[in-house]
């Protein structure tokens, strides 16, 4: 058995929290960049460009990428043979309060969904566990701005719908989506599992890098489908049209009842935000 | 695109001169507010109290920032969506708001509201706001500090790059776009 001190973790939630926040990921720049070779119209590529420009400045001057740094999923992925010694809970709740006071994060947390009273430390969290084979400790942290999170929606089909129900209700999420969650989106679709689980496959859709496909070659090329055909939709940057509506889709699936087939749409905004490592 | 420069206050003159559209360049005092602060000054109208601040021709910025650093005037400042605040922004306008910059499409009632009121609804490009941190010069919270980050913060802002959304006339750049069949 390894033992891993909650201190450990509390420092890793952290400095994912400042990272994730004002730096870029690598792979949703990349597929900026490439948007920008693609796209013709002028506004479009005039706001690609700002987005990289951001993406820059947030970097360089350590300021957050968009001022809603979100509100944060943590993951932990703990190896088998680990043990952790401490109160885990509190310190990654510990190590994003450091990450947001410490770097100027706006605190967009409120105790109560009715009370609605901030909490001023941009806690709690949301905590997500999942047990895996080894000793090592994946901790990933992904703070996500509401702009998008608004915007989600999730269905629960029959168990005989196809692929073209499936493509037929994102293109009915991302319009109605429009420009209020920042296109170029990111989408992580959920399907299978349970009304829940759904939800939980498609923001773990959203940690993956863009830039890598769905193992299964069924959910691959779904993933090709759905990418085509939302970026048929011409929504663009800001809405205001282009050739980039999404610069990725990525699709998680799971086991599911013989009577159901639910599937959930994750909408992500050009800035999305994760960072992991390795404990 | 030639780009338009206005300054505030934002009379009326000004506004009727705005095109859906248009590129626009803002200098001038604006005033940050989003979901709560609209929340509470819609209930000091349906209470009849008279409002803390002066709204004829000034400017709302959707927008909640990031803490400054210490040497800097503010954090990163980008729009929010204003859909959010479309039950409120009608209230406002009677009381002679000049324009509102947000992120994102607006509902019917509020187009109306602006044809009405002769009001504009600016874009300003979302998930940027590092970016318009820099035209940022000033800033201080004027009210609601209790609030926060939804505190309404008195923004001094030079050159400002703005799209106009909906015009004076009720005309809403989304109409053009393709992809909105409604």
């Amino acid at each position: 058995m390894r033992e891993i001190n909650v201190l450990k973790i509390r420092e890793a939630v952290a400095e994912l929290c400042l990272k994730a926040n004002f730096e870029l990921r690598e792979d949703v720049l990349k597929a900026l960049r490439a948007a920008l070779k693609k796209e013709n119209i002028p506004r479009a590529k005039d706001m690609l460009r700002a987005i990289i420009e951001n993406a820059r400045l947030a970097k360089k001057r350590r300021i957050a990428i968009c001022q809603d740094t979100g509100f944060v999923s943590v993951f932990l992925e703990i190896g088998e043979d680990v043990v952790i010694s401490g109160n885990i809970k509190e310190a990654i709740n510990e190590g994003v309060e450091d990450a947001y006071k410490k770097g100027y994060l706006r605190k967009s947390v409120v105790s109560d969904p009715l009370l609605r009273k901030n909490t001023n430390t941009n806690t709690p969290c949301i905590l997500n566990i999942d047990i895996v084979e080894g000793d090592r400790l994946r901790v990933i942290v992904s703070p996500k701005g509401f702009g998008s999170e608004n915007k989600c929606a999730i269905k629960m089909f029959r168990p005989t719908d196809s692929e073209k129900n499936i493509i037929n209700f994102v293109l009915d999420v991302v319009k109605n989506a429009g420009p209020d969650a920042c296109p170029p989106l990111i989408l992580g679709i959920g399907i299978g599992g349970t009304f829940d689980h759904a939800a939980h496959l498609s923001k773990k859709a959203l940690l993956r890098s863009i830039e890598i496909r769905n193992k299964n070659k069924r959910f691959r090329s779904l993933e090709k489908d759905l990418l085509k055909a939302v970026n048929s939709l011409k929504i663009g940057p800001m809405g205001l049209g282009g050739k980039t509506t999404a610069l990725g889709v990525n699709v998680e699936e799971f086991s599911t009842h013989i009577s159901g087939l639910p599937v959930a749409v994750g909408v992500s905004c050009h800035a999305t935000r994760s960072a992991q490592k390795i404990l | 695109m030639n780009v338009i420069n206005i300054t505030t206050p934002l009379t009326e003159g000004a506004r009727k001169k705005l095109k859906a559209g248009d590129e626009v360049s803002l200098t001038g005092t604006i005033l940050s507010a989003r979901d709560a602060a609209h929340k509470r000054l819609s209930d000091l109208i349906k209470k009849g109290k008279p409002l803390p601040l002066n709204l004829k021709d000034a400017v709302i910025y959707y927008a909640g920032p990031t803490p400054a650093r210490p040497g800097s005037v503010i954090g990163s400042c980008g729009p929010t969506t204003s859909s959010r605040m479309d039950p409120f922004a009608p209230q406002l306008m009677r009381f002679g708001l000049g324009a509102m910059i947000g992120k994102g499409g607006r509902s019917g009632e509020v187009i109306d509201a602006i044809k009405k009121h002769k009001c504009v609804y600016f874009l300003a490009m979302g998930g940027v706001g590092a970016l318009l941190s820099t035209k940022v010069k000033a800033a201080k919270v004027i009210l609601y500090n209790d609030l926060g980050p939804e505190a309404i913060y008195k923004l001094e802002v030079k050159d400002f790059p703005l799209i106009v959304g909906i015009d004076s006339k009720g005309r809403d750049i989304y109409d053009k776009a393709g992809w909105k069949k409604k």
